[in-house]
């Protein structure tokens, strides 16, 4: 065995989305094409812009029993949801030390968060000035950080090979996830639970990107807001949520017999350098990212069936992910069945590439793409096959790749890459 | 009116509930709030907070140390309270 180049596989799965409380009925919703996107009809939201958002489906508090679901963020709850479930669906069946298949030492947490325990912070703000100093909650340091998530986790399943939070906006998640693949990669772990988390539904985040003019303002539309790719995009439409594997070396896997949804093969990484929120319009930013993944991990365009793009909804993006896609990949494109599923989801910020991640495993399980909701009229510059209308079959013999894509203002890149086993 | 003993426990007893789920029958006088009750230190000063409002007393953060029992808290706001 090569200790600087082990095999890694994904070995569960999690999530609590704005379409579900589970992974398995976040997928089921996601084949189905369904929408999680609502108004926000609470009084907080009636003079804001942006009235709509994809609020999550179950709510945590109905799960976390409440003297701990008080101690911690909205964040940190929904990170804790989606980690247990993927542990339980990786087999384990208590925490690390406990279920004796997995040593303590050997288990990381890496889970991400693009903006931290805002809420928190933001609501205690409001105590203390309508309260006082004293009444603000001694909890409120640990549940802001935005390593609470991460912290949260590694306590819950007694991981102790390091607990780590990459944050790099809409990007987190993915490079959570990148970050848990070299720890395995490189002998540092066996086990990691990786994700992203985030919960920003609040006015002042909503106002602020809202003034950005970075999100939809399809108020009377709300199910037909996100729509990645189609002519008459105009801007994201917030969600709130948690996506996370278990990621697994696969002589780890192999020797405790645990089912192996698919390997993760690497990341590709780069920064734009260009702007702080606009991306680089030609797509050479992400490109580079793309480039960086076929160098490290030998992957050949022909492989790609299947594009969870990162897509959320905003005229320059969208485009500038495709033409990145064409200049690295050139004709093998034309076989990649691209599906932004944010259309459904809404943008689940430093939550997207969890969520997407568990989404980009489970159609390589299933061989199935899920579609493109709110697609009527391609951009006519969109050069690329985007599934809509329905899921869409992938094909169903011999091994096959997926990526996730996943951007962040800043001009992160981060492309992961997975493949059936 | 000063709260009796009896009421005081009470008091606090709902208190401890709210923080940390613990039924309220549960919190009796010879109870350790770290070792018995689920109440680090900081919910600790979650609860001294409410019971400050609640019984109309000052407990300094230099005494809330010395606050091991619930019976250390009734004993200390029977005598302190306002």
């Amino acid at each position: 065995m090569n200790s600087t180049n082990r095999t890694v596989v994904v070995t569960g799965v999690g999530a609590t989305t704005p379409l579900g409380g589970d992974a398995p009925s976040t997928w089921e919703a996601l084949l189905a094409g369904r929408s999680g996107v609502s108004l926000l009809d609470e009084e907080w939201a009636a003079e804001l812009p942006v009235r709509i958002a994809a609020k999550i489906a179950v709510e945590p508090g109905t799960i976390i029993p409440r003297p701990q679901a008080r101690k911690l963020d909205r964040s940190a709850q929904f990170a804790l949801i989606a980690a247990r479930e993927a542990w339980a669906d990786a087999g384990f069946t208590a925490k690390a030390g406990e279920d004796a298949s997995i040593d303590p030492d050997r288990l990381g947490a890496v889970v991400a968060s693009g903006i931290g325990g805002v809420t928190t912070l933001l609501e205690q703000y409001d105590v203390m000035r309508e309260k006082g100093v004293r009444k603000v909650s001694p909890h409120t340091v640990p549940m802001l950080m935005p390593n609470s998530p991460a912290a949260n986790v590694s306590i819950a399943l007694n991981a102790r090979a390091g607990a780590h939070t990459p944050v790099s906006a809409c990007a987190s998640g993915a490079e959570a996830i990148g970050y848990a693949i070299e720890m395995i990669r490189t002998g540092r772990a066996d086990v990691v639970v990786a994700g992203g988390t985030e919960a920003s539904i609040h006015p002042l985040p909503i106002a602020a990107f809202g003034n950005m003019m970075a999100m939809s303002k399809n108020n009377d539309d709300p199910q037909g807001a996100s729509r990645p790719f189609d002519v008459d995009r105009n801007g994201f439409v917030m969600g709130e949520g948690s996506g996370a594997i278990v990621l697994e070396s696969a002589e780890h896997a192999a020797a405790r017999g645990a089912r192996v949804y698919a390997q993760a093969i690497g990341q590709g990484i780069s920064a734009d350098a260009h702007h702080i929120t606009q991306p680089e319009p030609s797509g050479n930013g992400i490109g580079s990212a793309l480039q960086n993944l076929v160098e490290h991990t030998g992957l050949n365009g022909a492989e790609i069936a299947h594009v969870n793009a990162h897509a959320t909804s905003t005229p320059q993006g969208d485009l500038a992910e495709l033409k990145a896609l064409r200049k690295v990949f050139g004709d093998d494109v034309d076989h990649m069945a691209i599906s932004a599923t944010k259309s459904m989801t809404g943008h689940l910020l430093g939550g997207a590439g969890g969520v997407e991640t568990v989404a980009s495993v489970l159609a390589l399980y299933h061989r199935m793409a899920p579609p493109t909701i709110n697609l009527d009229t391609l951009d006519p510059e969109a050069d690329a096959d985007v599934v809509t209308g329905e899921a869409r079959a992938l094909p169903g013999e011999g091994p096959i790749v997926a990526l996730n894509d996943s951007f962040g203002f800043g001009g992160h890149n981060v492309v992961l890459a997975f493949r059936t086993v | 009116m000063a709260a009796t003993q009896e009421e005081i426990l009470e008091g606090l007893a709902e208190i401890v509930n709210e923080i940390a789920g613990i039924p309220t029958e549960d919190v009796l006088l010879d109870k350790s709030f770290t070792d018995d009750l689920d109440v680090d230190s900081l919910s600790m000063v979650e609860v001294v907070v409410a019971a400050e409002e609640r019984f109309d007393v000052k407990i300094p953060d230099d005494d809330v140390k010395n606050l091991k029992t619930v019976g250390d808290a009734v004993d200390y706001i029977l005598k302190h309270q306002g």
